[in-house]
C-alpha cells in the first residue's frame, strides 16, 4: 500500500476538502504519503506568504489547533476566529457574508460550523479553497484522514484488517467516515454498541456494497482478542430519551488494563478524543494506547492537505 | 340512414374545453398533489375525482384543471409525489399532447431538506438535490448528505 516512490499527485490543487466521498483512494493516499514526509520533516518554509484563515464557529481543541501549529510549523500565518461571538455572526451576519468577506484575506479556509452542509455551502460561494473541520454531524474528512493514517502506520498497510468500532456508532461522525472509507480496503468489521446506538443502515449499505463482512456485539470483552484496531467513541448521555436506557449502558463500554490482557502483539486503540470515562487512565501507557500519538498524527496530516491544495 | 352509434364514454368526471388532465395519480396522491400545486388557491374550475378504477393501477386519481397549463418545475413536483401521473393537454376538448412525468436526475429549489439542522433550513440557500431513486422519490441533499423521502417530503 505504501507508494515506494512518493509523488505528489495534482488533483486536489485549489479544491475543497469537503466530504470523504469527494475524494478517491489513490488521493487519500497521496496525502497520507505527503503526511508521512511532514513526520519526517514538520518544519519547513513552505508557506511563507500565505495566510490561512481558521473559521471555528463551534469549540474545538485538536483540530483547530492543529491545523494552526500546522500552518505555525509551514511557515504561514493565520487569521480567524475560535468563537463566533467575537465575529460579526454575532450582529446577524450570514454565512455567505463572513466567507466572502474572508476569501479577500486569505488563501485558504478552514471552517468548523453547526450547521450540516454548511462547508459545501461555502465552497460554492466562496473564492478560495474550504476545509471542512466539522459541519455539525455531517462530516469531518481531516479526522478520517488521520484516522487511516493512524491505521497505516501502526499496522503497515490498510487492507485485511480486523476493525472493532466501540460506543455510539450511530451518531458519531467520525465512525462513519472512517467506515466507509475502509470500505475502500478489504477490512472485516466488529460494531460494538448497545442496541439503541447500532451503526445506521445506510452506513452499513456501503458496507454490503463492497461484499464486506461485519458482525454486531453488544460485549467489549469478545471482539478485543481478534481485533488489529479498536475504535473507541464516547456513548453521550443526552442521546438516550430514557435516563434509565443510559444508566445500563453508560459503563459497558469502558476499556481498562483488565481487559486488555489477550490481545494481538500488534493491536493499537484508537479515539478521535475527547474521551469522557471510555478509555480508563490506567490504559494510557500501556503499549496498545495510541489516540494521543493519534492525535499528533493529525498535525502532519493537515501539512499535508494544506501542501496538496495549495499546490505548493 | 342511421347513424352509425358508437358507445358514449362515460366520464366520471367531467371533461374540459381547454386545460390540463393530470390522470393515473396513485389514489393517495390526489389531495398532495393539489396541494404541492396550489390549486387549491385556483380561480378557475377543478375537477377531481379518486379511488377511480384503473386497469394498470387498481385505483387512481384524476385532476382536470381548466385553462392552465403546468410549468416545466410544477410538472417536477407533480413527478416526486405521483410518479406514475400522465399529463393530457387539452385545447376545444381535443387532447393536443399526453406524456408522462419524469423525475429529473437532480432537483433545485423546490423541495425542503427533511433535516433540520441543514443549512439550507437556516439560511437563503437554494436546495439542491441529486435523485436516488426515481420510484421511490428518495434525494439526498447535496449539502447535509441527509436523505429525503417521499413520506416527509415538503416543498418550498
Amino acid at each position: 500500500m505504501r507508494s515506494e516512490n512518493y509523488k505528489q499527485i495534482q488533483t486536489m490543487k485549489n479544491r475543497s476538502l469537503i466530504s470523504i466521498d469527494d475524494f478517491t483512494k489513490e488521493e487519500y493516499f497521496s496525502v497520507l504519503d505527503a503526511a508521512e514526509q511532514f513526520e519526517r520533516k514538520p518544519v519547513q518554509n513552505i508557506l511563507d506568504g500565505k495566510v490561512i484563515a481558521t473559521l471555528f464557529f463551534e469549540p474545538s481543541t485538536r483540530t483547530r489547533l492543529s491545523f494552526e501549529s500546522a500552518v505555525n510549523y509551514l511557515g504561514g500565518k493565520v487569521i480567524g476566529f475560535s468563537d463566533a461571538s467575537s465575529s460579526s455572526v454575532k450582529k446577524g451576519e450570514s454565512l455567505k457574508d463572513t466567507i466572502l468577506t474572508v476569501c479577500n484575506y486569505s488563501d485558504l479556509i478552514v471552517l468548523r460550523h453547526p450547521r450540516e452542509g454548511s462547508a459545501r455551502y461555502a465552497s460554492e460561494v466562496g473564492t478560495v479553497p474550504i476545509v471542512n473541520a466539522g459541519d455539525g454531524a455531517n462530516q469531518h474528512p481531516t479526522q478520517c484522514l488521520l484516522d487511516l493514517y493512524s491505521i497505516r502506520k501502526t499496522q503497515g498497510k490498510l487492507d485485511n484488517l480486523d476493525i472493532a468500532f466501540v460506543g455510539d456508532l450511530k451518531y458519531g461522525r467520525t465512525v462513519h467516515s472512517l467506515v466507509i472509507a475502509m470500505t475502500n480496503f478489504n477490512c472485516r468489521f466488529h460494531l460494538v454498541s448497545p442496541p439503541e446506538l447500532k451503526l445506521p443502515s445506510s452506513v452499513k449499505m456501503h458496507i454490503k456494497e463492497k461484499n464486506l463482512e461485519y458482525y454486531q456485539y453488544t460485549d467489549l470483552s469478545e471482539v478485543i482478542p481478534m481485533a488489529d484496531i479498536i475504535y473507541m467513541t464516547r456513548i453521550q448521555r443526552e442521546r438516550f430519551s430514557d435516563p434509565i436506557d443510559y444508566e445500563k449502558v453508560k459503563n459497558a463500554y469502558i476499556l481498562n488494563r483488565g481487559l486488555l490482557t489477550n490481545t494481538k502483539t500488534n493491536m493499537k486503540i484508537l479515539h478521535p478524543l475527547p474521551r469522557v470515562n471510555e478509555i480508563n487512565e490506567d490504559v494510557d501507557d500501556l503499549p496498545q494506547a495510541y489516540y494521543f500519538q493519534q492525535a499528533l498524527n493529525g498535525l502532519y496530516v493537515r501539512q499535508a492537505i494544506l501542501k496538496l491544495i495549495l499546490g505548493l | 340512414m342511421e347513424q352509425d352509434k358508437k358507445p358514449v364514454k362515460e366520464f366520471v368526471v367531467s371533461a374540459i374545453e381547454n386545460g390540463t388532465v393530470i390522470d393515473h395519480i396513485p389514489a393517495q396522491s390526489v389531495f398532495q398533489v393539489i396541494h404541492i400545486l396550489n390549486l387549491d388557491k385556483y380561480g378557475n374550475q377543478i375537477l377531481f375525482g379518486t379511488n377511480l378504477d384503473s386497469n394498470k393501477y387498481g385505483k387512481k386519481g384524476i385532476i382536470k384543471v381548466t385553462n392552465k397549463y403546468f410549468k416545466p418545475v410544477e410538472i417536477n413536483k407533480i413527478a416526486l409525489v405521483a410518479p406514475t401521473a400522465t399529463l393530457i393537454i387539452i385545447k376545444d376538448f381535443r387532447v393536443i399532447e399526453k406524456k408522462k412525468v419524469e423525475i429529473p436526475d437532480t432537483i433545485e429549489t423546490y423541495v425542503q431538506c427533511v433535516n433540520p439542522n441543514c443549512i439550507t433550513n437556516h439560511e437563503d440557500v437554494p436546495t439542491k438535490f441529486k435523485v436516488l431513486d426515481k420510484v421511490d422519490s428518495r434525494l439526498k441533499c447535496t449539502y447535509c448528505e441527509k436523505i429525503t423521502e417521499k413520506k416527509n417530503m415538503t416543498f418550498r
